[in-house]
């Protein structure tokens, strides 16, 4: 029988290795993340989920960077403001943030955990790469 | 027992930055120029306030005053947001990452002969068809994204570095350009608007002295106004017309000088929409790039503990990520045990590797003259 990991069990777990996935820098300087999959991954975790992973990441960088009407209003009120508004309110992008650290939390929860794997917010290393630890197996069967 | 005493991650950020206000407001080192733009420009105004504008404000307009106050309250919200925020420094890359990357470009280059020089660090992307080297930093351990560069001043790679402006005693990056921009602006306009009305002043004096036979020296302080006013005119208008000019091509100060999109060779900027107005928006007006530099965020620091160059994974992060918490072990340490961390093989390996792999230095910023040219550059031409 599989044991499968919980978010707690891993705080005890040994640190196999780590993985670090690049910034893909093709469209330009805008925060996305290459979908290539890992080689360190293969036996570890499905490539489908784990670029749907990376995807939906990317997805919600670009909504947070996205030139359109919303940022140009935004903009202008706080130049008005002389940029104080920010005191107050807090900016699209921060908002994006917020989101984003859920949907890693609830990914971690739900699939990279019980792999014995974790996703590190990309926020905590710059936005420069989304680092993936990869736990010490400990389980008996495969997975 | 164990005491725990609270230290923000500013205090252990490396770079040459000065933080103040518990990790609120970040500059850059040296700030004596900055606090000569502050006295030049709470001077010049103080004196035009309590010179001028009693005079104006009977004369000819209670509204000059005014709009000189709003103006001025601008100025220095603008210079204050330049000067105190983060410009998009990027933080450098903790032992695993640094670890890994070395790894990859051991990889990409195969076995170098002995006495052989190593290949130079560049990894070539494509945007937009135009290829773009990304060259390593030996100080961040990182390969710099697309238009980011060292800034020697500060000893950080910032993001979309324009230049280092000692006059606000800071970086000018991704995250401040457009505060710097319209700091310019609104002191150019500032600057003209205070020399207009001295000499709106001076010649309403003189003109009324010729008709009511009083002899009446202008006071010096409206020739003092007028010297500060025409020597700022020609370095801040001046400046200002060139970032109007870099933003409607979406360039930086650093590419400019450096020549990377001259047009020769048919390289173009790739970054740019081909679209003044689309440039202008997406540098003015783009979404507010958050700051990646947790500075505030609480180190929970074991004082017996050894330090460890990866303080920050025992770190946790402000708005309580619980994700970050799990690299470390979070059951209590007795004193002088190893953290759980250490007696790993994984990171121990890791921290060794660093000081025995041949690791070749070289000087830290191929970019630092650019770093200082930019702001020598500003003030002799412009």
């Amino acid at each position: 029988m599989a044991e499968t990991h919980s978010l707690q069990d891993l705080r005890q777990a040994a640190v196999a290795s780590k993985v670090f996935v690049q910034r893909d820098y093709t469209s330009g300087t805008i925060c996305k993340f290459q979908t290539k999959f890992p080689a360190e991954l293969e036996s570890r975790i499905d490539k489908q989920q784990f670029e749907e992973t990376i995807q939906t990441l990317n997805n919600l960088y670009a909504d947070a960077e996205k030139l359109g009407g919303r940022s140009y209003l935004e903009g202008c009120l706080a130049c008005l403001t002389a940029y104080t508004i920010f005191l107050c309110m807090e900016t699209h992008y921060e908002k994006v943030l917020k989101k984003i650290a859920k949907y890693i939390q609830e990914q971690n929860e739900k699939i990279y955990a019980p792999l014995g794997l974790l996703l590190t917010d990309p926020i905590e290393r710059g936005l420069r790469v989304v680092e993936i630890t990869i736990f010490e197996d400990r389980s008996i069967g495969s997975r | 027992m164990i005491t725990r005493k609270v230290t923000r991650k500013w205090e252990k950020l490396p770079g040459k930055n000065t933080f103040c206000c518990d990790g609120r407001v970040m500059m850059g080192r040296q700030k004596g120029v900055f606090y000569l733009t502050l006295f030049l420009i709470v001077g010049t105004c103080s004196l035009f306030f309590a010179f001028e504008c009693p005079y104006l404000a009977v004369h000819l307009s209670p509204a000059i005053p005014v709009f000189a106050v709003l103006l001025f309250v601008f100025v220095m919200a603008m210079l204050l947001r330049t000067s105190f925020s983060d410009p998009g420094v990027l933080p450098r890359a903790l032992q695993e990452e640094a670890n890994f990357i070395e790894m990859e470009i051991e990889a990409a280059n195969g076995n170098v002969m002995a006495g052989q020089r190593p290949p130079p660090r560049i990894k070539n992307v494509q945007i937009n068809n135009q290829i773009v080297k990304l060259k390593y930093c030996y100080t961040c351990k990182i390969f710099r994204p697309p238009r980011a560069s060292h800034c020697s001043i500060c000893d950080n790679c910032v993001d979309r570095f324009d230049h280092h402006c000692p006059w606000v005693g800071n970086c000018v990056g991704k995250r401040n350009y457009r505060y710097f921009y319209l700091f310019t602006l609104s002191l150019s306009l500032l600057t003209i608007y205070i020399f207009t009305f001295n000499i709106v002043h001076v010649v309403l004096r003189e003109y009324r002295n010729i008709f009511e036979h009083v002899v009446s020296l202008t006071p010096h302080c409206t020739v003092l106004e007028v010297l500060v006013c025409f020597f700022t005119l020609w370095s801040v208008v001046g400046l200002t017309g060139f970032h109007t000019y870099l933003i409607s091509l979406n360039q930086t100060t650093n590419e400019d000088i450096k020549g990377s999109w001259s047009g020769k060779n048919r390289v173009q900027n790739p970054y740019s929409h081909k679209n003044i107005i689309k440039n202008c928006c997406e540098v003015l007006c783009s979404p507010t790039y958050p700051s990646v530099l947790d500075r505030r965020g609480v180190m929970l620091e074991d004082l017996s503990s050894p330090t460890s160059s990866d303080a920050s994974a025992a770190s946790t992060h402000k708005s309580s990520n619980p994700v970050s918490q799990t690299t470390k072990s979070s059951a209590p340490l007795i004193p002088n045990e190893h953290t759980p961390d250490e007696a790993k093989p994984g990171i121990g390996a890791g921290t060794q590797k660093s000081t025995s792999s041949p690791k070749e230095e070289k000087p830290p910023s191929p970019t630092s003259p650019n770093a200082v040219a930019p702001a020598v550059i500003k003030e002799s031409s412009h």
